[in-house]
């Protein structure tokens, strides 16, 4: 599902050049579910920028499902982000003056599916997290645990290839979390392959295989027995 | 445009800051409105003026004689110009068919009118029949002096109505004798003047009479001339124009002044003082489209900028949305909608209220120099597509800048 061989990327910083990435090779297969850890500044974050097509490799080959990502002009990148990914993200960036139904059925917008039927799906995705009666609800109405659900809900939108969730417990208490994790397992457990990124050894156990990134180089890749989230909660 | 979903999406950015549009709004329309007004107001003045100087319709051209101020042909500067009876009468032989009304007059000051035991000091005008209607005078009773009196030299005399009542008081003055001068004269009427007391102090004999009389021989103080009604406003002004200058000409060849000399000879043509006014209104006018287009673009510059925050603050959101797929097409026309709904909303607002204060108001006003302001209903209209365009305009750096927008750098966690 994703290809990636011998990645770089540097970041100009004035005179002063920081090199991130040092020439990573990583492949997922359909369906796996792997967390991506590492401490601060260990690449891991670039890496999920890459990947997520929000930013560029200055070398190596990246390949998402087949598809050469490279040299993307906006229109193709936007156009491959709504086909392939979905986000999550660690401070769930809903847009405040929607309502969770109408931020669930935004990729849809963008797929230029109409009204009824993209109202119908995103109500199908929210059922799904169990937020069906705080559709009309505004993201401020919402607990944490509820608008990270709702992100979920929206990242599934648009049916991508792969999940690709940047912290998604970070602001999250540990029963919350557990209970994001088990929603994550569960879409997972249906087929989806999706991208972990996270610091907590707790959260990258409940995944199948971590990733340990450090100075911009892998310096380990391991299966792990998966723990459920729900034993824990 | 015609994408109900976008409507949709603009619709509820609108209905989550509505200050913010309103005060966006609010720029636009009252640049719109000031805009309106000061055009309504700039034609309400070119109709007062038109209305003033239709009401005169007054073509009159007045001829006098001054002192020359340059040397021309041998002859010296300071040199007083005597226009003659010849003068007068070349002029009626050459432009005849071109005049309405003429009459040259030979006037004669404070001399005293005698009847019975009241006397007073008048001014004597020695005239042709026609400078009665030239002078817009009334008949009180009796008649004017007519072609006979002026054939005959005959000793009839016209007066004014403060005269009449300077030296006769209640009693019947038509067919009494006075004595101008030593001579007896008749008095046959007595007319009103518009131009009040000081213009009913005189009094009108024929000008042959004035002539022998005074010893003026062929002397005329001054000519009026008016010229046959033209269809137009614009027509009238250029064919007197062109007379004037003519008749400048003529007369200034007949009495060897130099053609650049200004002050031997005045012609005072009332057509063109109003040409003048026009001239000025239109000025006016022009400075009233200007002042108003200056409004309009800074009520512009105001939507920018206020796009320009909306942009800023939206940053993060237009983030999400690129990263959930947002093509940056879409988000520039998402601004630019915005943009272009609220000015032209906001700029037909400030259109029908102007409109609306015009109609109601505009015929309220009761100034002499403001009449029945109105708007063009097509320049109105032109103003606004004009504010659409400028709306786009003021959306367009805006949309712009937030298409380029990294969503990498619009989702990092602060």
């Amino acid at each position: 599902m994703i290809k990636i061989s011998n990645l770089h990327k540097s970041y100009r910083m004035g005179a002063n050049s920081l090199h991130v990435l040092k020439g990573i090779d990583f492949n997922v297969e359909e369906g796996e579910l792997v967390s991506i850890m590492g401490s601060s500044g260990s690449g891991k974050s670039t890496l999920l920028n890459i990947l997520g097509m929000l930013d560029e490799a200055d070398e190596g080959s990246y390949f998402l499902d087949g598809v050469p990502i490279k040299n993307l002009s906006e229109k193709q990148g936007a156009k491959y982000r709504n086909k392939f990914l979905g986000f999550i993200f660690q401070s769930f960036n809903l847009i405040g003056y929607k309502s969770a139904l109408d931020n669930v059925a935004l990729p849809l917008y963008y797929q230029g599916i109409g009204r009824s039927e993209r109202i119908d799906r995103a109500m199908s995705y929210l059922e799904k997290v169990g937020l069906a009666q705080w559709a009309s609800h505004l993201p401020n109405e919402l607990s944490g645990g509820q608008k990270q659900r709702v992100a979920i809900a929206r990242a599934l939108a648009s049916d991508p290839k792969v999940l690709l969730a940047d912290e998604p417990t970070g602001a999250l208490d540990t029963t919350t979390s557990y209970e994001v994790m088990d929603l994550i397992q569960e879409i997972n457990d249906e087929g989806r392959t999706i991208l972990v990124v996270t610091h907590e050894h707790d959260i990258a156990q409940m995944t199948k295989r971590i990733v340990n990134l450090k100075d911009g180089l892998i310096i380990e890749d391991t299966v792990v027995s998966q723990v459920r989230a729900l034993s824990n909660v | 445009m015609f994408d109900l979903d976008r409507w949709d999406e603009i619709f509820e950015t609108i209905r989550k800051n509505k200050l913010r549009t309103f005060l966006t709004g609010l720029s636009v329309a009252s640049g719109i409105f000031i805009l309106v007004i000061l055009l309504g107001i700039g034609e309400g003045m070119r109709n007062g003026i038109a209305r003033e100087f239709e009401q005169d319709a007054s073509n009159l051209i007045l001829v006098f004689p001054g002192v020359t101020s340059k040397e021309h042909k041998g002859l010296n500067p300071g040199r007083r110009i005597q226009l003659k009876n010849q003068d007068y009468n070349q002029i009626l032989l050459k432009y005849g068919d071109q005049l309405d009304h003429s009459a040259s007059v030979y006037q004669v000051y404070n001399s005293v009118i005698n009847y019975g035991k009241e006397s007073g000091s008048y001014r004597i005008d020695g005239t042709f029949p026609a400078y009665h209607v030239l002078e817009n005078n009334q008949l009180a009773s009796g008649r004017f002096i007519n072609i006979n009196d002026l054939d005959n030299s005959e000793k009839n005399m016209v007066i004014g109505h403060r005269l009449k009542l300077d030296l006769f008081k209640d009693e019947e003055a038509v067919g009494k004798n006075v004595q101008l001068a030593g001579i007896n004269f008749k008095i046959v009427g007595v007319f009103s003047d518009p131009g009040g007391e000081r213009d009913e102090t005189r009094a009108i004999i024929p000008i042959t009479t004035a002539q022998k009389a005074f010893g003026g021989k062929n002397n005329i103080a001054n000519m009026y001339l008016t010229l046959k009604p033209e269809e137009n406003f614009d027509a009238a002004v250029a064919t007197s124009t062109q007379f004037s200058a003519e008749l400048e000409e003529l007369l200034k060849d007949r009495h060897t002044i130099a053609p650049d000399d200004n002050s031997a000879l005045h012609i005072n043509n009332s057509l063109e003082n109003a040409k003048r006014f026009y001239t000025l209104m239109d000025m006016i006018r022009l400075f009233f489209w200007g002042v108003g287009i200056c409004t309009i673009v800074a009520g512009v510059v105001g939507v920018s900028n206020i796009m320009l925050i909306i942009v800023k603050e939206r940053t993060r959101e237009i983030g999400i949305r690129k990263a959930l797929g947002a093509q940056p097409l879409s988000i520039i026309g998402m601004v630019l909608h915005e943009s272009i709904f609220v000015t032209a909303i906001a700029g037909f607002l400030g259109l029908i209220f102007s409109l609306a204060l015009l109609e109601f108001v505009g015929p309220l006003i009761e100034t002499q120099y403001i009449y029945n302001p109105t708007v063009n209903f097509t320049v109105a209209i032109n103003t606004v597509i004009i504010l659409v365009i400028a709306g786009a305009l003021a959306g367009f750096f805006p949309a712009w800048r937030a298409a380029r927008i990294k969503p990498i750098i619009a989702l990092r966690d602060e």
